[in-house]
């Protein structure tokens, strides 16, 4: 188990140390940063200064492990557009993208699930027809569309939910929480559902295909002959079998949602990372979109590993192969 | 265990099959997979179902525990447990039957298991589903069905997890899992197809003794004739979804009344040989859609008659065993049917 850990740990290292290598290239060989900092007319001699201080004219190996060094102290230098520090800059957005990837994923999860687990329990049913029916339109309007149909209709017509901005925010050291005020939370209403609704209907529907095909095993033939409850074979010895890939799937899009808040986030000008990192891409803000990519694959490695340890909760099976095994055969 | 009493009710069998039918509506029409089957289990006696692939005997041993597979159903009969009326019972009130009256075994030990809970888990779920216990009085239970299930280490055991017991041992806790809410009757549908054959006859061997200890009745399908010669009291013999012969299992295997049931045993060299396979017989069973008019059995039987192409024969009384064939009809099987054997 330990082993286990260790190992993935080092794999995890290795993809963010890849992810670096690109970040790093970006900054620097994506356009001159000198050019970035100083006017149209400053003399070749100051920017040659500018280059050695800033380390460019060393070997590229050297401003690599420098990179690396510096971002693993949070340090990314500072932003071209706004001269600010570039941790500052985003940790001042993460809060304001992690609530509303959390509120997106816990809404495709807490609705996608049991809607996956009602279809899949009684798929001839109308009702579970027309969500089937529903849950396609819902994989295939692009998120944007579904953002602003949302605004349209909530927003526009009824006026019953904001359109933009994060409403009511309260500080808490240097974390801006939305939860804290009625109007906060309302903000968060539409932007959570815009950017889960995917998510949503994907869980819906693995859920739906993976208890059709659980239902079909013999074992919930013989717990059915065992005279269990509906109850306890449909929730404990069905849906407990469906964890295994719906953690996989829910861990991989918990990623993608704090990835693709993006435009989520610039229909709802949300000020998350998300729309940092597009105002950066406009101002070819180097520093920021190296920092974004970090943060990014940070947030994708270290949700790897939280599933790989979720997958020793759930499957005994796994803990028996990685761990030390608990009996003979 | 033995039921006690109420002389009326002691003298009808445990369970009573009564011209039952099982239909499949398709595209093509309904099929009719069991037709017409009757029989009856007396408490504490072991019935062997033989008959070869697609006969019917699955169906209708889920028929009896009311697990058949939609769209099949109960199309017509009743069954009756303890002359209670139990193939038209609500699904909840069904389910209390299941396991705590009639517990079922099926074939593959590998997959009848979930493998994200220990057997433990299992074994006391089920048992507090049915019986009034405390968590610690059903675990107790537990550990003592394993025990005597012969798992060694029951103690421990009990916490393991289905992959780390081997087939044989699987099929032991598939066996406890039947047994522990007390059931009257198993309906054990191959229980050993899927085992290593050198611990298919321990697996049996224990199945037999458990359910003579604890007065159980059990329906033992396979198609394992030595297992029948070792283990039944009786033998129903099926042949596309009727039986063609049921009797006492020495009877049956010393004189056969069907020439069905004939060819099954040609091959038997002695009563007490395992692993004796159905013998072949030439020509194979009809699908269900062709089932030819009269006598099921007409193409393949060297003694059909005329009367065998149109009339169907039902079970009849024949020595010892009742037969499906007018061989044992005082009218006969007519005159010597015309033409060769079909796919002879
Ligand atoms: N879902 C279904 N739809 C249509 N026909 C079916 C279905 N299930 C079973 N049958 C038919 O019912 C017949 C009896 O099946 P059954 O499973 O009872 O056979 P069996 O005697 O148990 O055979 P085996 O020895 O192979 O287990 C078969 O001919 C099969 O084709
Ligand atoms: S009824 Fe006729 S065809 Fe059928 S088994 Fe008897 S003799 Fe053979
Ligand atoms: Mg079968």
């Amino acid at each position: 188990m330990l082993a286990f850990i260790l190992r993935r740990l080092m794999q995890s290292v290795a993809v963010l140390l890849a992810v670096g290598l690109v970040s790093f290239s970006l900054f620097r060989y994506v356009g001159d940063p000198i050019n970035a900092m100083v006017g149209q007319d400053t003399p070749a001699v100051e920017r040659e200064a500018l280059r050695v201080k800033l380390g460019l004219n060393d070997p590229a190996p050297i401003q690599f492990v420098r990179f690396i060094a510096n971002a693993a102290h949070g340090q990314f230098g500072l932003s071209y557009r706004t001269a600010e520090p570039v941790s500052r800059m985003i940790l001042e957005r993460l809060p304001a993208t992690l609530e509303l990837s959390f509120c997106a994923a816990l809404f495709a999860l807490l609705v996608g699930i049991p809607m996956g687990v009602y279809t899949g329990l009684y798929p001839r049913h109308w009702t579970s027809r027309l969500l089937q029916a529903v849950s396609l339109i819902g994989v295939s309007l692009p998120t944007f569309l579904i953002g602003i149909l949302l605004i349209l209709f909530f927003s526009v017509i009824l006026r019953w939910l904001p359109s933009f901005g994060r409403g009511e925010t309260v500080t808490i050291g240097w974390w801006t929480t939305n939860f804290l005020r009625w109007k906060g939370l309302e903000a968060l209403i539409l932007p959570s559902i815009t950017l889960g609704l995917f998510q949503l209907t994907l869980l819906m529907r693995l859920v739906r295909s993976e208890m059709l095909e659980v239902m079909r095993t013999d074992y919930i033939k013989f717990a059915r002959a065992r005279g269990l409850t509906n109850r306890a074979i449909n929730f404990g010895h069905a849906l407990k079998n469906t964890l295994v890939p719906v953690i996989t799937v829910t861990g991989l899009q918990l990623g993608s949602l704090i990835a693709f808040a993006i435009v989520t986030e610039t229909v709802f000008a949300w000020p998350g990372v998300g729309q940092l990192f597009i105002q950066s891409v406009q101002f070819s803000d180097i520093p920021v979109m190296a920092a974004y990519l970090m943060l990014i694959g940070l947030f994708f490695v270290i949700i790897n590993l939280v599933v790989d340890l979720l997958y020793f909760v759930v499957d005994p099976r796994l803990r028996g192969q990685m761990g030390r095994r608990a009996g003979a055969h | 265990m033995a039921a006690s009493g109420k002389s009326a009710l002691n003298k009808a069998p445990l369970l009573e099959v009564k011209n039952l039918r099982v239909e499949f509506p398709t595209r093509r029409g309904t099929l009719l997979a069991v037709d017409d089957v009757s029989f009856e289990i007396a408490a504490g006696e072991v019935l062997g179902v033989v008959g070869e692939s697609g006969a019917g005997k699955s169906l209708t041993g889920n028929a009896i525990i009311g697990l058949l597979e939609p769209p099949g159903r109960v199309a017509g009969g009743e069954i009756r447990l303890e002359g209670r009326r139990i193939d038209n019972l609500p699904y909840e009130e069904m389910r209390k039957v299941r396991g705590a009256q009639i517990g079922a075994i099926f074939q593959d030990p590998l997959t009848s298991l979930n493998p994200l809970y220990s057997v433990g888990r299992q074994l006391i779920e089920t048992i507090q589903t049915h019986l009034p216990l405390s968590a610690g009085q059903a675990r107790q239970r537990a550990i003592d069905l394993l025990k005597e299930v012969g798992i060694p280490g029951a103690e421990q055991r009990i916490d393991h997890y289905p992959h780390q017991f081997s087939g044989g041992m699987r099929q032991r806790v598939v066996i406890a899992l039947a047994l522990c809410a007390g059931p009257k009757l198993i309906v054990a549908d191959e229980p050993t197809t899927a085992l290593d054959v050198s611990i298919q006859a321990q697996v049996i061997a224990l199945l037999k003794r458990l359910c003579r200890e604890h007065g159980t009745a059990v329906m033992l399908v396979t198609h394992d004739m030595g297992v029948i010669a070792e283990t039944a009291d009786r033998v129903a013999v099926m042949y596309a979804g009727r039986v063609a012969e049921i009797g006492p299992v020495r009877d049956v295997i010393k004189q056969a009344r069907h020439p069905y049931t004939e060819g099954l045993m040609g091959s038997i060299p002695s009563l007490g040989h395992r692993s004796e396979r159905l013998a072949q017989i030439d020509g194979a069973m009809p699908r269900l859609t062709e089932i030819p008019r009269g006598c099921a059995f007409n193409p393949r039987c060297g003694h059909r008659g005329q009367r065998c192409l149109v009339e169907r024969p039902d079970l009849m009384p024949a020595g010892s065993s009742r037969a499906a064939c007018w061989l044992h009809d005082p009218r006969g099987v007519g005159a010597a049917a015309v033409g060769e054997l079909a796919d002879a």
